[in-house]
């Protein structure tokens, strides 16, 4: 049984740990807005340029002598995995979904004899997928620094991908993110960037291009790589924060509970004492 | 006649409205775009780009990207675009080095001076 002492202390630590979750579902709060605003500007961009560069690909895609990114290599041996997870942690389970999506994506091609090499993005990703699969890290990209991600981090990711592909260092590219749907649902999506793949390819207006459809689709492509990280970044973003606050939401209650149960218990100890006392009092009026 | 403009960059939208004509510095030569214009989509160089309405010439300085033109209207999608009037020395000194940097990931020696000169071009053409 702790003492009167031990449960005070205990109730006023509960209550500052609500403080501080309270504090961060607020800012994650006003975060998430501003994340969500970001993923909003971006859209209509990525939008285009994805309509355009499926109308091109549906057009030069299946020619002779099409770009390398677009027609892939030609081989499905080397794997490279880009997992963008976040670089805080206290966020649910936004870093464990994205890591355990990656690591089942990994044992799986291993087990097929493939060759995985993982580029990390964000530092928990990292932490995490270091135990089981540290010899295929080939690289990490530090956004710790970053306080808005902006498209020039996603363009520093893409020249790296871009340059390792150029070296032959890999055959396919897959991004891992976590896709919002809400605060309290985020998605963990595995996506193929390289060779680029491109949904829903309208045969609209024919256009008149100018370079050639292969100089502009030469052009668009290493693009087309670093608007889909931009896009996947931003979701991301959005997604670490909703979790975040949900996490810290439901840790607020917690807390709150915690307080409740131990005031009770503390007022159930503090009553017995004064009943004992009463008792004590009582009996040795009575003895006289 | 008017029609449709939209300049996007992958971070905002930076101009949607009505112009009656566009002048677009395309990689193989300055282009106008005017409503019934003949589908094209061209590549876009460092330049100035121009959307003349009917309440004014609202300019851009715009690096990469490309311009998609349709008979009802021009979307332009910038990897960078700047509206002139923010164009400061210190923003065209970061829009240069950054043209260096992707121009330096080719090999392409010509592509890199090229970028470069275009960029200067579009500097002197705003008057710095």
């Amino acid at each position: 049984m702790p003492s009167l002492k031990d449960l005070k202390n205990k109730i006023a630590s509960v209550k500052n740990t609500r403080k501080i979750t309270k504090a961060m579902q607020m800012v994650s709060a006003a975060k998430l807005r501003r994340a969500q605003d970001a993923a909003e500007a971006a859209r209509p961009y990525a939008e285009r340029m994805n309509a355009v560069m499926a109308g091109l690909s549906a057009s030069v895609g299946t020619s002779e002598g099409a770009p390398r990114l677009l027609a892939g290599t030609g081989r499905d041996q080397v794997h490279l995995l880009v997992v963008m997870t976040a670089e805080r942690g206290l966020c649910g389970g936004f870093n464990s979904t994205i890591a355990r999506l990656a690591r089942v994506r990994a044992n799986e091609l291993l087990a097929q004899g493939k060759t995985v090499k993982i580029l990390t993005v964000g530092k928990k990703g990292r932490e995490q997928l270091r135990r089981d699969l540290e010899s295929n890290m080939v690289g990490h990209i530090d956004l710790s620094d970053v306080k808005r991600v902006g498209y020039a981090n996603a363009q520093g990711i893409a020249r790296d991908v871009l340059a390792r592909f150029d070296a032959g260092e890999f055959d396919v590219a897959t991004i891992f993110y976590n896709r919002f749907q809400s605060v309290i649902s985020q998605v963990p999506t595995a996506q193929q960037i390289i060779p680029a793949k491109f949904e829903g390819a309208t045969t609209g207006a024919l256009y008149d291009y100018e370079p050639s459809e292969e100089a502009i689709l030469a052009d668009l492509l290493p693009r087309g790589v670093a608007t889909q990280i931009f896009t996947a970044l931003l979701e991301n973003g959005a997604s670490e924060q909703g979790a975040r606050m949900s996490a810290m939401d439901n840790a607020t209650r917690n807390a709150g509970d915690m307080i409740k149960k131990y005031t009770t218990i503390y007022n159930r100890s503090r009553q017995a004492a004064i009943t004992k006392e009463l008792i004590e009092i009582i009996s040795g009026a009575e003895a006289l | 006649m008017a029609f449709q403009f939209d300049l996007v960059s992958p971070e905002r939208r930076l101009a949607s409205a009505n112009a009656t004509e566009v002048q677009i510095p395309g990689a193989e030569g300055d282009l106008t775009a005017m409503e019934g214009h003949a589908p094209t989509i061209t590549t876009l160089r460092p330049g100035i780009l121009k959307a003349v309405a009917a309440d004014g010439t609202k300019a851009f300085v715009v690096t990469g990207g490309f311009a998609e033109i349709t008979a009802t209207g021009v979307s332009v999608l910038a990897e960078r675009a700047v509206p002139v009037e923010e164009a400061t020395p210190a923003v065209m000194e970061s829009l240069m080095a950054e043209v260096r940097v992707a121009a330096g990931a080719s090999d392409d020696k010509d592509a890199v001076d090229k970028a470069v000169a275009d960029m200067m071009a579009a500097r002197s053409a705003i008057g710095q």
